[in-house]
């Protein structure tokens, strides 16, 4: 592991460094992810720019319309632990809680998550299913795209020459939205995610609004189930109908047969934990139902 | 090319020349001899190269060492009193007989002692929720579980 060690100080200097070195050149945060692509030889980079002295890039606020902002350099566990996102985006400190150790989270940033591009992202699924936008610094300004569209591949995302993720935005839910995020995995939080679903909805007088189902690990980039989706939205879900959804977004998934589980075992599991997710979001939820979903966690 | 950078570890300034894509956990071990960090996976599953930077449980083997320049870095080998007496939570683990091999031990204490500065009175499910990064293959954390638990309410240090 060999490499040139920059610390620029503004997000100008790092887009200049990395159109300069593109290629050669290899973003920094946390370096949890990154060290471990270097160390196993995955990546070789030239450089490594080290964002973390960057300031003002690690805020977790929100503004007067109620728009959550992430700073890309803002942790894992400052998502988990801030006060105001457990009051207003419950579901995304969840999220961040299941995301690797506290070692991990306390290291580990929201931009390097959703940079690495893992299909297995933690943070990725309640992102998309909350609407999240990103906004990308480069060499010809600002631009801004929905994280959903962000993802290009394994490893891979639309990040052009000399761009960088700059901040998350998340737009306030109705005051009524419930949402759960579903890690499946061997080792709990500090494992890998076999499959890992979240659900956000709201509902009007039993019928879901704004339902979003989102999945990881079962696709080559995080994916939102739209099939699923547009099954349940303006609908009352009863058993019959929770389970034809469940089953669409099994079968809109694409899952692969890794280490951690075959494609057909993903998929089966894909069903089980949106099962178990929108029967945990439902407002008229009753226990004997809670208990499930809790015992497959 | 090596660098001359300052590390504050233990409250202690140290300068070394190191590369910059050294792991902290090699600058401790290798160039200042503190041993009692331990590499295991050098991946971040394993948690036994945990310390402390600015109070906060780290992986050590995952974090470049020029990255903590100008942060307080804490090892296991700075937890006992100057005058020698062990901390709280290493007392516990003898007690609770919460060590077989201790090479996990090291990290285990450094994860609990975050976990209780910032929780002081953890139920058992936040022990072992905080815990998930440590691997222990010796004793099924039963005795670590019920050693940290013993610490609850104890002053911190």
């Amino acid at each position: 592991m060999q490499f040139d060690y920059l610390e620029p100080r503004t997000i100008e200097e790092t887009v200049s460094l990395l159109s300069k070195f593109d290629g050669e050149a290899k973003v920094i945060a946390g370096g949890t992810d990154l060290l471990n692509l270097i160390r196993t030889k995955i990546i070789r980079p030239k450089y490594v720019v080290d964002i973390a002295r960057i300031p003002g890039l690690d805020h977790v606020k929100y503004d007067d319309a109620g728009t959550l902002s992430i700073g890309a350099l803002a942790t894992i566990r400052a998502l988990e632990m801030s006060a105001q996102v457990k009051e207003r985006h419950p579901v995304i400190a969840q999220a961040a809680g299941q995301l690797g150790s506290v070692a991990i989270r306390n290291v580990g940033t929201v931009g390097g998550n959703l940079c690495h591009a893992s299909p297995a992202a933690d943070t990725a699924p309640v992102l998309i299913a909350l609407g999240a936008r990103v906004k990308i610094a480069g060499p010809a300004g600002d631009r801004t795209t929905a994280l959903e569209n962000f993802f290009a591949g394994p490893g891979r995302t639309v990040l052009e020459r000399g761009e960088i993720l700059a901040e998350i935005q998340v737009p306030a839910t109705p005051p009524d939205t419930t949402g759960i995020y579903f890690k499946h995995a061997i080792r709990g939080a500090a494992d890998l995610a076999i499959v890992g679903v979240a659900v956000v909805a709201n509902f009007d007088g039993g019928r879901c609004r704004n339902l979003r189902v989102a999945l990881a690990a079962v696709a080559p980039t995080p994916m939102r189930a739209t099939a699923a989706e547009r099954l349940l939205e303006g609908r009352e879900p009863d058993h019959a109908l929770i389970e034809i959804a469940a089953r669409a977004a099994a079968d809109e998934s694409r899952p692969i047969t890794d280490i951690r589980g075959s494609a057909d075992y993903r998929r089966e599991m894909v069903k089980v934990f949106v099962r178990a997710a929108i029967k945990r979001v439902l407002p008229e939820e009753n226990d004997r139902d809670n208990e499930i979903a809790t015992a497959i966690q | 090319m090596k660098r001359l950078i300052t590390l504050r570890i233990n409250g202690i300034d140290e300068e070394i020349y190191a590369e910059p894509w050294w792991p902290l956990s090699r600058v401790l071990r290798d160039e200042l001899n503190l041993i009692g960090t331990k590499e295991g996976c050098e991946a971040g599953h394993c948690g036994a190269c945990t310390v402390l930077i600015d109070g906060k449980a780290v992986m050590s083997c995952l974090y470049l060492a020029i990255k903590a320049r100008g942060k307080d870095i804490a090892t296991i080998e700075g937890l006992q009193g100057n005058d020698g007496a062990l901390h709280p939570i290493q007392k516990a683990f003898i007690e609770h007989f919460a060590v077989q091999c201790g090479y996990c031990t090291p990290g285990m204490i450094m994860t609990a002692k975050a976990l209780l500065d910032e929780n002081p009175n953890p139920t058992e499910q936040e022990v072992r929720e905080g815990l998930n990064g440590n691997v222990c293959r010796c004793t099924g954390y039963t005795k670590i579980v019920d050693a940290i638990l013993s610490c609850g309410g104890k002053p911190k240090n």
